[in-house]
């Protein structure tokens, strides 16, 4: 550093020549990166933008035009799409909800309370039990499937909501409570020792003190459990086979295997409005996801 | 006058000790539950139905090795170890080398870097979805978007998705779209590479290739190393994109017969739930070989600064 310091008023002219064409340079390739990045953004984006416009044209038009250019454009595929099940669509979406809200509750009550006690209690086997945690992340969950199937129809729970809620309620989602250990960590201990001092319960600290601080971990968790389950087709295709109790994915499918060669307009509008809802929680979520990658991700 | 302070502190901290053992059982109660109950339980249950013939109706009848020995001779078995193992070790590095090179790219400062990563993030909250497997199953259909740019330069294009030779790589295809989550994980890495590195290489006159050779390609490894192991066992369990695509059949010609799509067909199609539970449990040796073996091979190509 100091030689540097030293060699510029002695070779000004030459350096700055040097660093002109550096800038220059540096201009250019710049520009060239956009160049890139523009590009990947246009070839990943068009097929999604080419559904959207598509879903707004006449089922003639749509295979007959590659282009984005919208010149009429439509609803009747929305409306067509929206009444052509023995439900209207808002029948399955509203499934989808409420199944995504069972799963955001249950996440969020069994994954905090566990995460609270591998992040601040001292407990026998507490080693072990967060290896045994780590190692059911990467647990591929057909391994579990078919005793679980036949566990929960024992229970009458097939074609219901709960064999998709009820596990969540028991933390079975373990990448959340990974998550929120390692938020738990980045808290001060010095806040929950001094509420001890004060005579406060472990219950009391951790719903009075750590889950007011770790909202931003909670966060995560919700958009995360959102997108995933709105998303899931493989337990739903499984647990729910009577078409009243189908989610948006499965409609959705039985839709497409119905009409596919006919009526690809309203199979492409019923597949927007079902991407809609994960759009727009990304678009007011991807702060804490982009942060709940990094966390657990980047160490 | 100080042992009595010391047994009395002995005695507060067993206390605490008890405390806390009870306070843990209460937090962990719901997931001790789960664990055994619909984890751990159910994954034991599993491999005793891996050694039993058991159609879910009537109580499952022990049958010995029957179910392992029906594995040798099973080919469809076969046909989706081959397009799952061609799936993984094809799609995976493509997708991986992709991340990587787009968070290089927008690592150095560029400018609109927030919106260049939502959009290259997005498609892998979506790419599991039905939805873009039925947009998938049209892009590269006869008539899709595909064989419309190859006509522009000429070329005529087939049924990508409807040919045995070419279906298995539109999932592939499909797949390497969804790098974003890793590609934002290689840039929170690349964040924490110190920028004094860099600055020392410079003055030393290393250009840019050295430098990346020689620190950021070593200080990302660990990362790289996360981002292999999480991709692999992730996309060993792929389903809905073959099942959407091939409309549940695997076809055509069983070329998109994913292994858990043939565990599906076999488990909740045929009712054959005691070779589905072998066949799940032969799915978790893979992966978890697979993953000791990656674990045993760090050793030699990851970095560790500490």
């Amino acid at each position: 550093m100091t030689d540097r310091a030293i060699a510029v008023p002695t070779r000004s002219q030459p350096v700055a020549r040097a660093h002109a064409a550096r800038h220059g340079r540096r201009r250019v390739r710049a520009l060239l990166k956009h160049v890139l990045l523009v590009a990947c953004v246009l070839v990943m984006l068009y097929p999604v933008l080419w559904m959207v416009v598509s879903s707004l044209r006449p089922n003639s038009e749509i295979f007959r035009d590659a282009g984005l250019a919208l010149t009429h454009p439509r609803l009747e595929n929305y409306s067509n799409g929206w009444t052509a099940f023995a439900q209207p669509f808002s029948h399955y979406l509203v499934n989808s909800l409420l199944v995504v809200i069972g799963a955001i509750l249950g996440n969020l009550l069994a994954c905090s309370m566990a995460a609270y006690a591998f992040a601040r209690l001292e407990f026998k086997a507490k080693r072990l039990w967060f290896g045994i945690m780590l190692v059911t992340i990467m647990l591929p969950i057909h391994v579990i499937i078919v005793p679980q199937y036949a566990l929960f129809s024992q229970l009458g729970w097939v074609n219901t909501f709960l064999p998709l809620i009820v596990p969540k309620f028991l933390a079975t989602d373990a990448f959340f409570i990974f998550l929120m250990v390692q938020f738990i960590r980045g808290i001060p201990r010095e806040i929950d020792e001094a509420a001890r001092i004060d005579g406060a319960g472990h219950a009391r600290i951790f719903f009075n003190i750590i889950v007011p601080l770790m909202v931003p971990a909670l966060a995560t968790t919700a958009i995360f459990t959102f997108i995933w389950t709105w998303n899931d087709f493989y337990t739903q295709l499984i647990y729910l086979t009577d078409p009243s109790m189908y989610t948006t994915p499965l409609a959705l499918r039985a839709f497409v295997d119905q009409q596919s060669a006919t009526d690809w307009g309203s199979v492409f509008a019923m597949s927007v409005v079902s991407l809609v809802p994960v759009f727009l929680v990304f678009l007011f979520g991807q702060r804490f996801l982009l942060r709940g990658i990094a966390t657990t991700g980047g160490k | 006058m100080s042992s009595i302070s010391e047994l009395r502190r002995l005695r507060g901290s067993q206390r605490d000790t008890r405390q806390q053992n009870k306070a843990a059982l209460f937090f962990l109660l719901p997931w001790f539950v789960g664990l055994f109950g619909i984890t751990l339980g159910p994954m034991l249950a599993s491999l005793y139905l891996s050694f039993t013939k058991y159609n879910l109706l009537q109580p499952p009848q022990f049958s010995g090795l029957d179910n392992w020995t029906r594995m040798l001779h099973d080919d469809r078995l076969h046909k989706s170890l081959e397009v799952t193992f061609t799936y993984v070790l094809v799609s995976v590095p493509l997708q991986l080398a992709l991340a990587l090179g787009l968070a290089l790219l927008l690592d150095k400062g560029v400018r609109g870097l927030a919106f260049y990563r939502s959009v290259f993030y997005l498609p892998s909250l979506i790419g599991g979805s039905v939805a873009i497997a039925v947009l998938w199953r049209t892009v590269f259909g006869t008539d899709g978007l595909v064989n419309k740019a190859l006509a522009l330069v000429g070329i005529h294009g087939q049924g990508w998705v409807s040919e045995p030779g070419t279906a298995l790589s539109t999932l592939i295809v499909l797949n390497v779209w969804t790098f974003g989550s890793p590609m934002v994980i290689f840039l929170a890495g690349l964040r924490q590479i110190p920028a004094s590195l860099y600055e020392a290489a410079s003055v030393d006159g290393a250009g840019r290739w050295r430098q990346f050779r020689n620190i950021t390609l070593p200080l990302l490894t660990p990362i790289i190393f996360f981002n292999l192991v999480l991709q692999i066992i992730h996309a060993f369990q792929t389903f809905t994109q073959a099942f959407v695509v091939s409309g549940g059949t695997g076809g055509p010609a069983d070329s998109t017969l994913f292994y858990s799509l043939y565990l599906y067909q076999r488990g909740f199609g045929q009712f054959d739930m005691g070779y589905a539970s072998a066949l799940a449990w032969l799915l978790l040796l893979i992966v978890g070989v697979f993953t000791a073996v990656n674990f045993w091979a760090s050793k030699y190509w990851v970095f560790y600064d500490d």
